[in-house]
């Protein structure tokens, strides 16, 4: 459709089939790409190799009662570590046996 | 005596259309420094406006309009700047969610949206069909569309798109506002992290470029060298061409792409009631984009029962990544734990592809 002159009844038909262009386009990208996606994670598991059967993890550590088990701590005194929980726990709001801390490290400047 | 006379003939041969258009290309400069509005292409295109308004100047019939004839006029420049755009996109948040491809169509509204409007006063096909571009907030497929069809008003056009680019925060902010309340500005959208294959990022701009083009074939160059810079990137074999791209390459054609706009900053050209419309018309365009994406979340909102945040229509805007960005900041400043980025980069990426898409339909409908 080549046009020199456009009234604005014309332009008004052409923008409305022009937006409808732009909508069916990117409906089908969106089409291809989700079965892009689809396609490319089933090939993936196909030829995932099959893992070794998991031998039976060793049972975890038993933990005081109340308690989120242990807290690695590096070049911090225990003494320390229990005052900084203590204070997370308190900026949190939330009991100390609720949270869990992982380990607790000492950052040199 | 006639020596003194060679310095002050030439002042005397200035028109006060000079000395305006010399102030505008100040006004650009100082936007780009002091507002830090768009100032890689505002500040060469200010320096250009001041160089080829200046009587009797050897900069425009000479190495500016050789610039602009070799990369403007053939469409180079806004093309090579498409490689370092397509590599400094991360379609990553898209094909996490590729439904957000819908939003950048919606936000395409304001490009057709002033076509109709623009052509009440611009009757020339070619004329309406550039201005309402300007809606597709992407600079090189602005500067590229105008050029292909011929526009008399590239100058203009190139302006209005950039500034309103460098706008954007002001602009789309009041526009979202009016148009959602308080609790949808507050709906959260939690993020689910998938992982995205390597295969799939790879095929991702091949797909792209072939299915776009297959459906207008008017947007292959610019969806091609959109996709080609994206390739680059996401191959894992060219880091330091993407680094050239994304950098260097970038860099160097907007320093040209700015000076050489220039050569349609003339006074004769520019200083017309014709430019103040068009760039009323491109704020509207603008202003249409950003109520099409909000409006169009809103309607899918009526039949999803997983409810969306409806500012992320608005960065269907192609401004990459602004409009991402400030739709982010507004869901945060109305609740400081939604996070809404990464949907609305999906979006904002969507865009760039559904602005691309639009250029080559407007091509296809108004080109030779």
């Amino acid at each position: 459709m080549l046009l020199t002159k456009i009234p604005m009844s014309d332009a008004a038909i052409t923008a409305l089939l022009g937006y409808a262009i732009v909508f069916f386009g990117l409906i089908l990208l969106m089409i291809v790409v989700v079965l892009l996606g689809k396609a490319f994670i089933a090939a993936e598991k196909r030829h995932a190799p099959v893992a070794p059967v998991a031998e039976t993890p060793a049972p975890a550590p038993k933990t005081a009662p109340g308690s989120a088990g242990g807290v690695k701590l590096h070049n911090v005194e225990p003494k320390t570590a229990a005052m900084l929980m203590a204070i997370v726990a308190n900026k949190m709001g939330k009991p100390i046996n609720e949270l869990r801390f992982i380990s607790i490290k000492e950052v040199d400047e | 005596m006639d020596n003194f006379a060679i310095l002050y003939e030439n002042l005397l041969k200035f028109q006060w259309q000079d000395i305006v258009m010399i102030l505008l290309g100040c006004l650009l400069i100082f936007l780009a420094i002091k507002k830090e509005m768009e100032p890689s292409l505002l500040l060469p295109m200010g320096l250009g406006t001041i160089l080829v308004n200046i009587p009797g100047s050897t900069a425009l019939i000479g190495p500016i309009q050789e610039l602009y004839n070799a990369g403007i006029a053939n469409e180079l420049f806004p093309l090579l700047l498409f490689i370092g755009i397509g590599a400094m996109i991360d379609f990553g948040p898209l094909l996490t969610n590729p439904k957000l491809m819908l939003f950048g169509a919606a936000a395409q509204f304001g490009i057709f949206f002033t076509l109709a409007m623009a052509s009440i006063f611009f009757p020339e096909a070619k004329d309406a069909a550039s201005i309402a571009i300007i809606g597709a907030a992407d600079g090189p497929t602005s500067i590229a569309v105008a050029n292909t069809l011929g526009s008399n008003y590239v100058g203009a056009i190139t302006v209005a798109a950039y500034s309103y680019m460098a706008l954007v925060p002001v602009i789309q902010p009041p526009v979202i506002k009016a148009l959602t309340t308080k609790k949808e500005r507050m709906i959260r959208m939690p993020y689910e992290q998938k992982s995205v294959s390597k295969t799939t990022r790879i095929m991702f701009p091949i797909i792209i470029t072939v299915v776009a083009s297959a459906i207008v074939p008017d947007a292959t160059a610019l969806i091609g060298f959109l996709m080609f810079g994206n390739l680059i990137r996401e191959c894992g074999v060219l880091d330091s061409l993407s680094d050239t791209a994304q950098n260097v390459l970038a860099n160097l054609i907007t320093i040209f792409l700015g000076i050489s706009v220039a050569f349609n900053m003339v006074a004769d050209k520019f200083l017309r009631v014709d430019t103040l419309l068009i760039m009323g018309l491109g704020l509207i365009a603008f202003i249409v984009d950003t109520a099409g994406g909000v409006l169009f979340a809103k309607l899918i909102n009526v039949f999803s029962k997983k409810k969306i945040n409806p500012m992320i229509g608005a960065a269907g805007i192609s401004a990459f990544p602004m409009s991402g960005r400030i739709v982010h900041k507004m869901g945060l400043a109305e609740d400081p734990q939604n996070h809404l980025l990464m949907h609305s980069i999906g979006v904002n990426v969507s865009g760039q592809i559904a602005s691309v898409i639009a250029g080559g339909i407007i091509l296809s409908m108004f080109g030779g």
